[in-house]
């Protein structure tokens, strides 16, 4: 894959207010901090984390999707987190279906005090994006769906 | 419920052929609750001809509708107007509501995006079993409410056969032996004398072997006026 | 003893034959019995029927000629059949339900009777996913259990299954059935083949029996319920070949119980020869697989309501006279 030197991922990290959000703040207020390339969206648990958002995340243009939830059996909902696993693995599935890496597509699991696991996690997320280069959906931006233009909305 | 399962990606997108705009239309009945065809499954089918396509270098257009219930024409009338904008439109319904949209909509093609598989339900979370075949004639009277003719692999009436093994059938461990299920039911029943007798050739007239079937009901057909 | 009451029960059920086939013959004048299974070449190739059927000919009342077992394609049992009849050997055919619905099994039937065929087995046949064919659709019409009671009612009460009458009369089958002692759940096993008896088998043949001790246990349950003076029973018994093959039939294949003894004893043979020496090898496992199903036909003359052996010896067809011989019942009887 071709990719251009100024490639600067974008990375959604679907991250569990219990334990991942915190681990990240931790993270980006100390010496160890994570790439600016990842894109924080809280949520109360990974559970919560649909197959669809996964998905949707992908084809609005986000390079790589992570999925951070809490260390297994500590799932504040009990298997949440092992749920989200089980969908990230079906998503990886699908990509292979639709033509893009499944590489793109991953589940971590930290504690809320793991600030520098989270930032190390991150880290290698971002590298293995960069690695694979840009997501290819993006590229053309002329014949934008239905979803592209909502997003666009909201950006 | 009919269980179905999603088609394989490219089988689809084969059957679509070439660019064009596309209809996905879900079902909000048997296909929703075993996770095949509902609202959330056609978002993603949606999503992933999108990707698939756009990937390709020739990108279909696809939007997203679902209807309560395919397989009866009143519940199609609001795709009535909505479909003249489409070249074709992928079906998430059962092979009943896939065929429900072709008779509705003769000049436009209709693809099936799922496989239907079988009458079933869910025996734990995410896992489906066929329950029955719909033989028109139906014996769970007498099998203690277990059915050969859909969960016997030979379709006994006088079994287990020599295969049954710890409870499971021949062709395959994660398969239970239903006769071995009848056995114990039969047992807890205190019926077990029953199945000593020598149970006569089923009459297949009333299943698939007799030709396609129909149900007819006097009482509810829409009643003939003088004049019609 | 087995014999003595053999003797009674034929006289106890009459001397009128219903088919009047060899093995009806031979198992009504209270012999013990001995059959043996044929399996037909995945070709249509004549000289392999008939060169398979003079090896045991003399060492068999009647032979099984297996009818696409294990679901594999091979030449029809009715075609073999006639094949190894105009040699001399007397055929059973077998019948799975898999292959045929209750029409085809008919006109076969009539067509086997025509060519002056006596035996047949009525078997539901190994599910076809076994086989060469899995993606074949499955017939299933009738079970074996209907199948067994269809040629009853063809026999005699000279009716066809939906109750038309034949004919000129029925075409007339010693009506067998198979019985595996060993598939769960195993108390009903007796039950399963009293169904089989009522429903009108005349001889069965089991599966193959390795746990005599089970075998014992299913039966004196079976000569308690008097199965025995109603249906002639031929236990199965075929001669190991390997301990590998020993090992496969204990763990893999289904409705198969393999005691440790065997599998130990086909081990024990090979003790001391070169690994490499694989002629040695197995001659000394053959030696070894045929001695123990001597034993094991020894031990069958004594049970009692054992009215004979089906050997089955598939692919090692020259195994079959040794171990008749061996267990004292060459020469086979001839009876008018
Ligand atoms: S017996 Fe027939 S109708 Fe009854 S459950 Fe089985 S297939 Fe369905
Ligand atoms: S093992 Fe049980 S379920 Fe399977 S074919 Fe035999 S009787 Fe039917």
């Amino acid at each position: 894959m071709t990719q251009s030197p100024e490639f600067e991922p974008q990375i959604v990290a679907f991250c569990c207010l219990h334990c991942a959000y915190a681990a990240a703040d931790l993270a980006g207020g100390s010496r160890c901090g994570y790439p600016s390339s990842i894109k924080i969206v809280a949520v109360p648990c990974t559970g919560r984390v649909d197959s669809v958002h996964l998905v949707k995340t992908l084809e609005d243009g986000a390079d790589g999707v992570m999925v951070a939830g809490c260390l297994p059996g500590r799932c504040h909902f009990q298997t949440g987190n092992l749920h989200a696993k089980q969908r990230v693995d079906h998503v990886r599935e699908l990509l292979e279906e639709i033509g893009l890496e499944p590489e793109r597509v991953r589940m971590v699991n930290v504690s809320a005090g793991m600030g520098v696991q989270f930032a190390e996690n991150a880290k290698d997320m971002s590298e293995t994006i960069a690695a694979l280069g840009p997501n290819p959906l993006r590229v053309p931006k002329s014949q934008a769906s239905t979803t592209d233009a909502a997003l666009e909305g909201t950006n | 419920m009919i269980v179905a399962e999603r088609k394989p990606l490219d089988d689809i997108i084969e059957m679509l052929g070439g660019q064009g705009k596309v209809l996905a239309v879900g079902c909000g009945t048997c296909v929703a609750v075993c996770f095949a065809g509902g609202k959330k499954e056609v978002e993603m089918l949606a999503s992933s001809l999108r990707m698939s396509t756009n990937l390709k270098g020739n990108k279909l257009e696809v939007d997203e509708t679902s209807v309560q219930r395919q397989c009866e024409a009143e519940y199609l009338e609001v795709l009535d107007e909505r479909v003249k904008d489409y070249d074709a439109i992928v079906s998430l319904g059962c092979g009943v509501g896939v065929q429900y949209l072709a008779e509705r909509f003769p000049e436009k093609r209709i693809i099936p995006a799922l496989d239907t598989k079988f009458m079933g339900g869910p025996t734990e979370a995410g896992v489906w079993e066929e329950r029955c075949q719909g033989c028109g004639s139906c014996v769970l009277g007498i099998t203690g409410g277990v059915c050969p003719i859909s969960r016997c692999a030979k379709q006994l009436m006088n079994g287990p056969c020599g295969g049954s093994k710890h409870g499971h059938c021949e062709i395959d461990e994660d398969v239970p032996c239903a006769w071995q299920k009848i056995w114990e039911s039969m047992e807890k029943l205190g019926r077990l004398d029953e199945l000593m007798q020598v149970s006569a050739p089923k009459d297949w007239s009333t299943s698939r072997d007799g030709g396609p079937r129909r149900v007819v009901r006097d009482d509810i057909r829409t009643p003939k006026t003088e004049d019609s | 003893m087995a014999m003595q009451q053999a003797i009674e029960n034929t006289e106890e059920k009459g001397r009128a034959l219903k088919a009047g086939s060899n093995l009806e013959r031979v198992l009504a004048a209270g012999h013990f019995a001995v059959t043996g299974e044929l399996e037909p070449p995945k070709s249509h190739d004549a000289d392999i029927v008939r060169k398979r059927g003079k090896v045991v000919e003399e060492c068999l009342d009647a032979a099984n000629i297996t009818d696409n077992q294990t679901a594999i394609v091979r030449m029809s049992s009715i075609g073999s059949a006639l094949l190894i009849k105009d040699s001399g050997l007397e055929p059973v055919i077998q019948i799975t339900c898999r292959d045929r619905n209750r029409l085809a099994m008919q006109a076969d039937l009539l067509g086997a009777a025509a060519h002056g065929i006596k035996n047949v087995l009525c078997l539901s046949g190994d599910h076809q996913s076994f086989g060469n064919h899995p993606g074949a659709k499955n017939v299933h019409d009738i079970d074996s259990m209907q199948l067994i009671r269809m040629i009853k009612d063809m026999r005699d009460e000279s009716r066809f299954q939906c109750g038309e009458e034949i004919p000129g009369g029925g075409p007339r089958f010693f009506i067998g059935a198979a019985a595996n002692p060993f598939a769960d759940p195993l108390e009903l096993r007796p039950h399963r083949l009293a169904k089989k008896v009522a429903a009108g088998a005349d001889f069965v043949q089991t599966q193959l029996v390795y746990d005599m001790d089970q075998f014992r246990k299913y039966m004196a349950k079976v000569v308690d319920m008097g199965l025995h003076e109603k249906v002639s029973i031929l236990a199965g018994v075929g001669p190991l070949k390997s301990t590998g093959m020993a090992r496969y039939m204990r763990d893999k294949v289904p409705g198969m119980m393999v005691p440790d003894i065997f599998v130990d004893r086909m081990a024990d043979a090979v003790k001391g020869i070169d690994k490499d020496d694989k002629a040695a090898k197995q001659e000394a496992w053959r030696a070894e697989g045929i001695k123990i199903c001597i034993e094991q036909c020894l031990e069958m003359k004594e049970i009692e309501g054992v009215a004979g052996v089906h050997i089955m010896a598939i692919g090692w067809e020259t195994a079959v006279r040794p171990i008749v011989e061996g267990a004292g019942l060459m020469p086979r009887p001839k009876v008018d």
